[in-house]
C-alpha cells in the first residue's frame, strides 16, 4: 500500500470491507509485495526422491535383466552339458565297440594258438607258439591300455589281489621281447634277488603291464648294448646302489655306460625315511617293498622333454610316432598304476648314453591256497621241470660280473649248482679237480670266439675227462647273427648255442633236448605217467567191481600192468562182503550201473558198515588188534563211469565215494585220482 | 638158403598185410585207440590177453543181441530192460575199442528213451550188422597174426600204433 515494490503478477485479492458507513464503500486489495523464493527444500526433496526412484528402477531393471541372462546362460550350459555327456558316452561306447571289434578276432587267434599248444609238439615248436601267444596277448593289452586310460580318467581303475610268482611273470615278459632283442643285437637280461619271496599277493596283470611298458620303451629306443631289469627289496637296494657307485663305468651288463640308478630314485620317499627302518621292515608287517629298475643303453631322453615324460599322449617329438609307433600313454598309465601300488616312479636319463627307470611297489607275502588254479599250473610246470636237473653241477665261464650274475640266477632256478670262472684258463683248473667235474658247462659266446684254439683245447679236455657222462657244453649268445658267422668259418664243431635272454623254460628245453631227456614232450609225459602209476600201484590190492565181464577183464589188465594185485567181483553184494573189515584192500574201483545193486547203493552200504565198525572199535566193543590195528576204516572207492556228467560227480561224493574215473581207463586221469588218496592209503598199510 | 630167403619174404609180406589191414580198420572207424591200448596190456605174463578179451566180447555180445531180439519180440516191450542190455553192450564195445558198435549202441539208447519200437528194431539190426562186421574183421586179423607167429615173426603193435 505504501511501498513501490509492487509485484505485478496479476494476483490480487479483493475483499469487501464494511465499516457500517452507508455512503462510503470500502475494499481491501491484497497484493504480493515480494517475489516468492524458490521452495528449495521441496525441490531438493522431490528431486531426491525422483532420483532415488529412478535409481531403484534402474537396479530393479538391471536385476531382472541379470536374472534373465543368468537363466539363459544356465539353460545354455545345461544344453552344452548334455551334449558333452552324450559325447563322453559316445566316446566310451566307441572305445568299447572298437576295442571289442579288435579283441574278438584277436581272441580267435589266441584261441587257435592255445589249441595248437595241445597238439603234439617238440620243445622248439612249443617255445615258438608260446611266443606267438605272448605277442597276441600283448596286442590285446595294447587295446586294454587305451581302455585303461579312459578308466583312469573316470576314476574307475582298481587293483586286484591274487597270489602270483614274480619270476614267472618276468619270464613271460622276457619271452615277449626276446625275439626283438635278439634281432637288434641288444642283450636282454633279468635278475631277481634271492631275497624276493617266491609268492606275492598283488595284481600280477598290472605289475606285468608296468614292466612290459618300461621294457618295451627301453627296447624300442636301444640299438646296442643292453636292457637290464633288476628286482630287489628296498631294504637291500640302498646298499647295492652304493656299491655300484664305486665300481667303474664299464662294469655294466654289456660294458657300456649307463644312467645312474641312484639318480633315478632320488627323491623317493621310501629312501628318505630310512631312519624309520623298523617301521618298514617287512618282518614286522606282512609287507614286501620291492624296487624294480629297468636300465638301458639307448638314445636317452632329451633334456627338454624330460619334464613331460609322464604326461599322457606326449611323445618326445612327432617323428617318434612315425619311427617307433605307440600311443604315448604307457608311461602315464604306469605312473598311475605305481601310485595305486603305493609306490613311486622316477628316471634318470643321459642323452646318447641311456635311461634308467626305477619304481617301487608294495606287495604282501603270498601263501597259495589250493583253489588257485593258474598258479598251481605254473607251480606244477616249474616243479616238474626243475626236478630233473636238481643237484646237477655246472660251470660258467664269463668275465663280466653283472652278466654272470644274471646267468647264475637263471641256472640256479633249475636247482643246478653253479661255479663261475672268468676265463677258459681258470676253467681248465676247475675242471681238473676230480670231485667237482661239472655235468654242464656254459661259456659266453665272446669268450669262445676270442681264442678258438684255446676253445678247441677246452672242448677236447672235456671229452677226455674220466667220467661216466661227458659234460655237455653250451654257448650263451645274445644274438642270432654271430651264430651264423662262426659256423661257416671254423673247422671246430660248434657246440649247442642257447640264445639269451635266459629264462627257465628256454633253458630247460635246451638242456632237455641236448641231454636226450625226452624226445617228444607228450610221449615223455606219457611214459612218466606210466612210471608214476607203477610207483603208486605196485603191490597194492585192488578190488574191481563190474557186471560186464569184458570191462572187468580190461580194467583188471590195465591195473595189473601197473603192478597191482587185482581181485574181481561181478556184483555189489560180493563187493560188500569182500570189503567187510578186516580186509586187505587198498582201493576199490566200482562200476555205477549194475543190475540188482548199483554202485551208489553198494558204496553207501559199505560206508555205513565201516562207520558202524569204527564206532564199535572206538567204544571198545571190538578190539583194535583184531582189525589190524586200524580204528578208522575207510577204503578209497572210485567210481567207474562211462558217462561223466556233472550230476554223477555230486552223487558220487554224496554216497561216500572218493572220486571217479572214466571207463575205459585213461592214464592221466587215473594217475590224478589215484594219487589223491594214495597218501592216505599209505598210512593204512601196516 | 633160398628157402630161408623165401620164408623171410613171406613173413615180410604177412607183416605188411597185417599192418595194412589194421590201418584200414582204424581209418574206417571200426576200431579206435582203446584197441591199441589193449595191446599194451599184453606181455609175457599175459601173452594171449587181446585174444581172450575179444573172445569174451564176442560171447557177451551174442548173448546180449539174442536177449535184445527176444525183448523186442514181446507183446509188451520192457524198454528199461532193453536199455540196460544196450548199456552193457555199449560198455563192453567201448572197452575193446569197437567204435562203430559203440556208436550204434548210442543211437539205439536214444530211441529207447523215445520208446519207439520200430526205430529200436532198426537199430537192433544195425547193431547186429556192425557186430558181425567187426567179428569177421577181428577174426581175420587174428588169423593173420597166427600165421605171422607160426612163420617165426612177432607183432610189435605198440610201436607201430603209437
Amino acid at each position: 500500500m505504501y511501498g513501490s515494490n509492487i509485484l505485478n503478477d496479476g494476483m490480487r485479492h479483493v475483499s469487501d470491507l464494511n465499516f457500517g458507513d452507508p455512503f462510503r464503500k470500502h475494499e481491501m486489495h491484497c497484493r504480493f509485495k515480494l517475489k516468492p523464493p524458490w521452495p528449495w527444500v521441496a525441490i531438493t526433496t522431490s528431486s531426491g526422491i525422483l532420483v532415488i526412484a529412478l535409481l531403484m528402477g534402474q537396479i530393479f531393471h538391471a536385476t531382472m535383466n541379470r536374472i534373465a541372462k543368468v537363466e539363459d546362460d544356465y539353460h545354455e550350459m545345461m544344453e552344452l552339458k548334455k551334449r558333452a555327456e552324450a559325447a563322453d558316452v559316445a566316446k566310451s561306447r566307441f572305445l568299447a565297440t572298437v576295442s571289442h571289434e579288435i579283441r574278438t578276432p584277436m581272441n580267435g587267434v589266441l584261441g587257435m594258438l592255445h589249441m595248437l599248444m595241445d597238439t603234439d609238439l617238440d620243445e622248439t615248436q612249443e617255445d615258438y607258439i608260446r611266443t606267438a601267444q605272448e605277442s597276441g596277448k600283448a596286442l590285446v593289452s595294447l587295446i586294454n591300455e587305451v581302455l585303461d586310460q579312459a578308466k583312469i580318467e573316470s576314476g574307475r581303475l582298481e587293483l586286484e589281489a591274487v597270489c602270483f610268482d614274480l619270476r614267472a611273470i618276468l619270464d613271460d615278459v622276457l619271452s615277449l621281447f626276446s625275439g626283438k632283442s635278439q634281432e637288434k643285437g641288444v642283450e636282454l637280461a633279468v635278475y631277481v634277488s634271492d631275497k624276493v619271496p617266491a609268492k606275492l599277493v598283488g595284481d600280477p596283470g598290472r605289475f606285468r603291464q608296468i614292466i612290459t611298458n618300461l621294457m618295451g620303451n627301453s627296447i624300442k629306443f636301444t640299438e646296442k648294448g643292453h636292457v637290464y631289469v633288476t628286482v630287489h627289496l628296498v631294504e637291500e637296494a640302498v646298499n647295492l646302489m652304493d656299491v655300484e657307485m664305486e665300481s667303474p663305468s664299464n662294469s655294466t651288463l654289456s660294458g657300456l655306460p649307463v644312467a645312474d640308478r641312484r639318480q633315478s630314485c632320488a627323491g623317493f620317499k621310501a629312501f628318505s625315511q630310512e631312519e624309520y627302518a623298523p617301521m618298514f621292515s617287512s618282518s614286522s608287517t606282512n609287507q614286501v617293498n620291492l624296487i624294480v629298475s629297468v636300465e638301458d643303453t639307448g638314445q636317452g631322453i632329451p633334456l627338454e622333454a624330460q619334464s613331460r615324460v609322464f604326461t599322457p599322449f606326449m611323445q618326445v617329438g612327432p617323428s617318434i610316432t612315425r619311427t617307433h609307433g605307440g600311443t604315448g600313454i604307457g608311461l602315464s598309465i604306469s605312473r598311475f598304476l605305481v601310485q595305486l601300488m603305493k609306490g613311486e616312479i622316477g628316471f634318470a636319463s643321459l642323452p646318447q648314453i641311456g635311461s634308467t627307470f626305477t619304481f617301487t611297489a608294495v606287495f604282501t607275502h603270498g601263501c597259495c591256497n589250493v583253489n588257485d588254479q593258474k598258479s598251481q599250473k605254473i607251480n606244477n610246470q616249474l616243479n616238474s621241470i626243475s626236478l630233473e636237473f636238481r643237484e646237477m653241477r655246472a660251470l660258467l665261464v664269463d668275465p663280466r660280473l653283472v652278466r654272470a650274475k644274471v646267468s647264475v640266477y637263471h641256472i640256479k632256478r633249475l636247482g643246478i649248482h653253479v661255479e663261475v670262472v672268468r676265463d677258459l684258463n681258470k676253467g681248465f683248473f676247475s675242471v681238473n679237480t676230480e670231485n667237482s667235474i661239472p655235468n654242464i658247462v656254459f661259456i659266453e659266446r665272446e669268450v669262445w670266439d676270442k681264442d678258438l684254439a684255446l676253445s678247441t683245447l677246452f672242448l677236447n679236455k672235456l671229452r677226455s675227462l674220466d667220467c661216466i657222462v661227458t659234460p655237455k657244453l653250451f654257448l650263451l649268445s645274445s644274438t642270432i647273427s654271430s651264430t651264423r658267422a662262426i659256423s661257416t668259418g671254423s673247422s671246430v664243431s660248434t657246440p649247442s648255442v642257447i640264445l639269451k635272454p635266459l629264462r627257465a623254460s628256454l633253458l630247460t628245453a635246451s638242456l632237455q633236448r641236448s641231454m636226450g631227456i625226452g624226445n617228444r614232450g607228450n610221449h615223455r609225459n606219457g611214459e612218466l605217467r606210466i612210471l608214476s602209476l607203477r610207483n603208486l600201484l605196485r603191490g597194492r590190492k585192488i578190488l574191481v567191481v563190474d557186471d560186464n565181464l569184458v570191462n572187468l577183464k580190461v580194467a583188471a589188465g590195465a591195473l595189473k600192468k601197473y603192478g597191482a594185485d587185482v581181485v574181481l567181483a561181478e556184483r555189489g553184494k560180493e563187493a560188500i562182503s569182500l570189503l567187510t573189515p578186516p580186509h586187505h584192500f587198498d582201493a576199490c574201483f566200482m562200476d555205477i550201473q549194475m543190475p540188482e545193486m548199483d554202485g551208489f547203493e553198494a558204496t553207501k552200504r559199505i560206508r555205513d558198515m565201516e562207520s558202524s565198525f569204527n564206532n564199535r572199535i572206538h567204544i571198545g566193543e571190538l578190539s583194535v588188534e583184531a582189525y589190524r590195528n586200524i580204528s578208522t576204516w575207510h577204503v578209497p572207492i572210485l567210481a567207474m563211469t562211462a558217462d561223466v556228467i556233472q550230476a554223477t560227480s555230486e552223487e558220487c561224493l554224496k554216497c561216500g565215494m572218493d572220486g571217479y574215473v572214466s571207463k575205459p581207463f585213461e592214464a592221466e586221469q587215473l594217475y590224478r585220482e589215484v594219487s589223491r588218496f594214495s597218501h592216505t592209503a599209505l598210512n593204512e598199510i601196516p | 638158403m633160398v628157402q630161408a630167403i623165401k620164408r623171410i619174404m613171406e613173413l615180410n609180406q604177412l607183416q605188411r598185410s597185417f599192418l595194412e589191414y589194421t590201418a584200414a580198420l582204424f581209418r574206417e572207424g571200426f576200431l579206435d585207440s582203446q584197441f591199441s591200448q589193449l595191446y599194451q596190456l599184453q606181455d609175457e605174463s599175459n601173452p594171449e590177453f587181446v585174444v581172450e578179451v575179444v573172445s569174451l566180447f564176442f560171447e557177451d555180445s551174442e548173448r546180449l543181441i539174442n536177449d535184445l531180439s527176444r525183448a523186442l519180440d514181446q507183446t509188451i516191450v520192457d524198454f528199461r530192460k532193453i536199455d540196460a542190455h544196450v548199456h552193457q553192450l555199449k560198455g563192453s564195445s567201448s572197452s575193446i575199442g569197437a567204435q562203430r558198435v559203440k556208436n550204434s549202441c548210442v543211437s539205439f539208447r536214444n530211441f529207447c528213451e523215445a520208446q519207439n519200437i520200430e526205430e529200436c528194431s532198426k537199430c537192433l539190426q544195425q547193431v547186429k550188422q556192425e557186430y558181425l562186421l567187426i567179428k569177421n574183421k577181428l577174426e581175420a586179423l587174428f588169423q593173420l597174426e597166427k600165421q605171422i607167429v607160426a612163420a617165426g615173426g612177432a607183432i610189435n603193435m605198440v610201436e607201430w600204433m603209437l
